[in-house]
Order: structure tokens, then sequence, then C-alpha cells
């Protein structure tokens, strides 16, 4: 058994490799893509419009009010990115039913890749909000002595972020695996079911981790120290959340 | 080790192109279709806003208006009910003044009528006595109407008292000297020799001389002797009778014509009390 879709490997030279990682994300791109594409094609402007028009209405909204309701002001401009988030690790998680794929964020380096993403992103967000001093200066607060203690902070984070994805997404399918060995039929259908629940929950805690996450770098209107409590009381809290569902 | 770098590096890669790959073709399009629908939607409530504020003012332009024309209806319906009261007053006065000047113009003809009716019973009537009286003395006596009546004369010519002769006499004298202007004696019909000379015998007793005397034929002294002389006149006839007659007929002819004419002076008076109340 794999631990991680990484290893079925299609086609290799020296380094480049096409694993099934890749292939899958491939897979879930262009269903989305091709899905939108489709949807989008013929949109309506006016109030008669298509199930599937509404159906990609409702999530775009859903995923901006998420957003603002998280403290950013401006959801359209961070939609792009933490959308794309959610809706890739969603649909890989539902399209864990279909049989024989191999989710991609199953992979550590896929996860790694996307909080990679997320670490790169918030300081961007900060800066472009911030200004590159400003955003520097609040890694020395409240005060310089907690510098290293921000930059561990901001590194655990993203380890935290892709290793929490990696571990339950694997830990599903290793439990599906496992149970199809043991018990067949009833129990890796109930299984698949807690599975893409989990996947969604999953998908959830990712998007709005990486939305608190640029919420506290870009905020600059607050005072300092509300903003600091603000900040910390927000992550605690998405923290005991997540913690809770796991 | 889990963690391979290169797939690392190609999930960063993937992942940046789904960014922009969904950004172009989801995120885009649907948010510019719900601003469009969005900004519709305001511009129809605005337009519908709009509407309703025209649509108030006009509700009220038009309210305003139908009150002016409720105000008009009425002014101008009181205004016409005045006219048509007073036309019809003036209507009905005029009525009653035409049917007054009918109901006199009506009365007058009827009191011409009854004159003429008056008359002709009269003419009748005498005609009918004179001939009935012809008969019957005929029938009686055997004796001509026209004796009798010479002697009905004479009689009164022998009972005039002593001052109808003195005036008699004192016409007479004037005539005699001044034009010896004869004494008329006018009948209806021819009286016979007999009689004249009876009349003239009788004449010249009273006034004591002669006297020419003229008989001549009068229709209108119908069954009856007149003598008469500058003004003086002395006279028997039916017509005496006759006048009573028809005295008595107007009496019975006229009591219900009075009758009649207390009733529409009644009526007229009660017409225009009920006026007055009107």
């Amino acid at each position: 058994m794999n631990l991680s879709p990484d290893q079925i490997i299609f086609w290799q030279m020296s380094f480049v490799k096409l694993n099934a990682t890749i292939v899958f994300t491939w897979v879930v791109m262009m269903l989305l893509v091709i899905g939108s594409l489709l949807i989008t094609r013929k949109l309506s402007k006016d109030m008669q419009r298509s199930r599937w028009q509404n159906l990609l209405e409702v999530v775009v909204i859903t995923i901006s009010k998420q957003i603002e309701e998280v403290g950013l002001s401006n959801p359209h401009k961070y939609l792009g990115f933490l959308g794309s988030l959610f809706l890739f690790i969603a649909t890989s998680a539902i399209c864990t039913v279909i049989p024989g794929f191999e989710p991609p964020t199953g992979s550590l380096s896929s996860t790694v890749a996307l909080a990679l993403c997320v670490f790169v992103a918030v300081p961007m967000f900060g800066i472009e909000k911030q200004g590159f001093r400003g955003y520097l200066a609040s890694y020395t607060k409240p005060t310089v002595i907690m510098l290293p203690f921000n930059l561990i902070s901001e590194v655990s984070r993203t380890l935290a972020l892709a290793v929490r994805l990696f571990g339950n997404m694997m830990s599903g399918v290793m439990i599906l695996g496992i149970l199809l060995s043991i018990t067949p039929f009833l129990f890796p259908i109930v299984m698949t079911l807690l599975g893409l629940l989990t996947g969604m929950v999953q998908a959830y805690i990712f998007f709005i981790l990486a939305t608190v996450y640029i919420a506290a770098a870009t905020r600059v209107q607050q005072p300092e120290r509300e903003l600091a409590q603000d900040g910390s009381a927000t992550t605690e809290k998405q923290d005991t959340k997540m913690g809770s569902q796991q | 080790m889990l963690i391979d770098w290169f797939t690392v590096f190609a999930q960063v890669i993937n992942f940046l192109v789904l960014v922009w790959l969904l950004k172009r073709f989801l995120y885009r399009p649907i948010l510019d279709s719900i601003d469009a629908r969005e900004k519709r939607i305001a511009a129809e409530i605005a337009d519908t806003k709009a509407k309703r504020i025209e649509a108030e003012l006009q509700r009220e332009e038009f309210q305003q208006k139908n009150a002016d024309f409720e105000q008009q209806k009425t002014t101008r319906i009181n205004k016409l009910k005045d006219e048509t009261e007073a036309e019809r007053v003036r209507l009905l006065e005029a009525v009653r003044l035409e049917s007054q000047g009918l109901r006199k113009k009506l009365q007058l003809a009827l009191k011409n009528e009854q004159l003429n009716l008056q008359v002709a019973i009269s003419q009748r009537a005498r005609e009918e006595i004179f001939s009935i009286a012809r008969k019957v003395l005929g029938d009686l006596a055997g004796t001509s109407l026209e004796a009798s009546m010479t002697d009905i004369f004479i009689r009164r010519l022998n009972t005039l008292n002593d001052e109808e002769i003195a005036s008699l006499q004192s016409a007479i004298s004037p005539a005699i000297n001044a034009a010896a202007q004869p004494l008329l004696i006018r009948t209806a019909f021819a009286l016979p020799t007999p009689q004249c000379s009876l009349i003239e015998t009788a004449i010249k007793k009273i006034l004591g001389h002669d006297i020419p005397i003229q008989f001549s034929i009068e229709p209108d002294v119908i069954s009856g002797i007149e003598l008469s002389i500058k003004g003086q006149k002395i006279s028997w006839s039916i017509n005496e009778y006759i006048s009573s007659l028809a005295k008595r007929v107007d009496e019975l002819l006229l009591s219900p014509m009075d009758i009649e004419q207390a009733d529409d002076t009644h009526s007229t008076t009660k017409t225009d009390s009920h006026e007055a109340s009107a």
C-alpha cells in the first residue's frame, strides 16, 4: 500500500516525473475549469438563470461572505486565491468517491505546496496593504523580543497547515483501504461518507485559516494592542475549532 | 521521504495556474453577472420608486381635479336648478295669464252667444205669442187680433191721466204751429179702416181738436200700436209681455252661468294660492 500518490509514478526522466499527484491534480483542475467554462459560457444577467449558474453563484457568494465575515473588507480581491484553495481541496475530497481516484491532497507534497502558497501569499497581501516596513514591523509586535517567536509561529503554522490536511486526507484513504481488506461492502461505504465529511471540513479549515492569516497580516486600521489581541484571539479560536473537529 | 520537492514545485505551479484559470473563467464572469443583475435590480427599484412618486403626484393631481370637477358640477347643477325654477315660475305665470285671457274671451263669447240667444228667443216668442193670441182670439170670440188690439189701445188712451194728456197736448201744439207735423201711429200690420177711424175718433176726443194722423207699418212694432210725436209716446204691444218673458228666461239662463262664473273665480284663486305656496 502506498502512503502517498507521489509513489505512483507514470513517467520519469531524471528528477522530472509524472506521478499520480500531478495527474490527479490536473484531473481536478480540468474538472473545475471545464465545468466553470461550460456554465459561464452562457451566463444570464436577467432574473431567469440556469440551475448550474445558480449553484456557482451560491458557491462564489458563500465563499465571498465567509471571507468578509472573517474580517477582510474587500473579499473580491482575495476571492481568487482563497476560493481556489477551498474549491481545489473540496473537489479533491468529493472525488474520492470515484473508484481509483487518488486525492492529490493525500500527498504531503501537495499540501506542502498549498501551505507554501499561503506562506508566500500572507506577507504579499500584508506588504501590499501595510507597506514593506510596516509589515516587517508587525513581527516585532508587541515587543522586539517576540520577533523569533513570531518567525517560528510563521513557519510552524505553515507546517501545521500542510501536515493537518495531509494527515486527514491520507488517513481517510488509508482507513478505507484497510477496511476494504477486512470488511467489504458496509463499512467502506460508511467510511467513505465519513471521509467526504472530513474532506469538506478540512477544505473549510484550510480555507478559513488561510483567510485568518491574511486578515491578521492586512489589518492596519485598528490600534496595535487591539489588533494583536484580536489576531491572537481569532487564531486561537480557529485552532480550537479545528482541534475539536479533528 | 514523503515530500517530493519536484512534486511540490509542480503543485505550486499547478495551483497558481488553477488560481489564474478560475479567476478568468469562474469568479470574474460570475461576479460580473451578479453585479450586472444587482445594478439592474437597483435601477429597477429606483425606476419603480420614481414611478411611484410620479404616480402619487398624478393621483393627487387627479384627486384635486376630481374635487374641482365635483364642485363645479354642484355649482352648475344648483345654478341650473335655480334657472329652471325661475323659468318654470315664468312659464306658469305666462300660462296663467294666457288662460285668464282665454277664459275672459270665452266668457265674452258666451255672453255674446247668450245675448244672441236672448234676442232670438224674444223674437221667436213674440212671433209665437202673436200667432197664438191671434188664433185663440179668433177661435174664442170671433174677433180679430187687430180689433182687440185697437180696443185695448183706445182703452189706454181713455185711461190717460190729466198730466199725461197735458204733456201730450203741449207736445202737439208747437208741432201744429210750426210744421203741421202729423201724429204718427205705427203698427206692425195694416190696420183695417174701421179701427183707424176708431183711433182717430179717440184721439180727437182726448185732444179736443183735429189733428192729421199718419198710419205707418213698422215690422219692429211687433203686434202692437204706438203713438208718437215729438218725444211723446203712447203705446201698447206684446213687447211688454215679451220683455217680461225674456227677463224671466234670462234669469233662468243666467242662474247656472252665475254658478259657473263663481266656480271659475274660486278655482283661479285656489291656483294662485297654490303657486304662491310652491
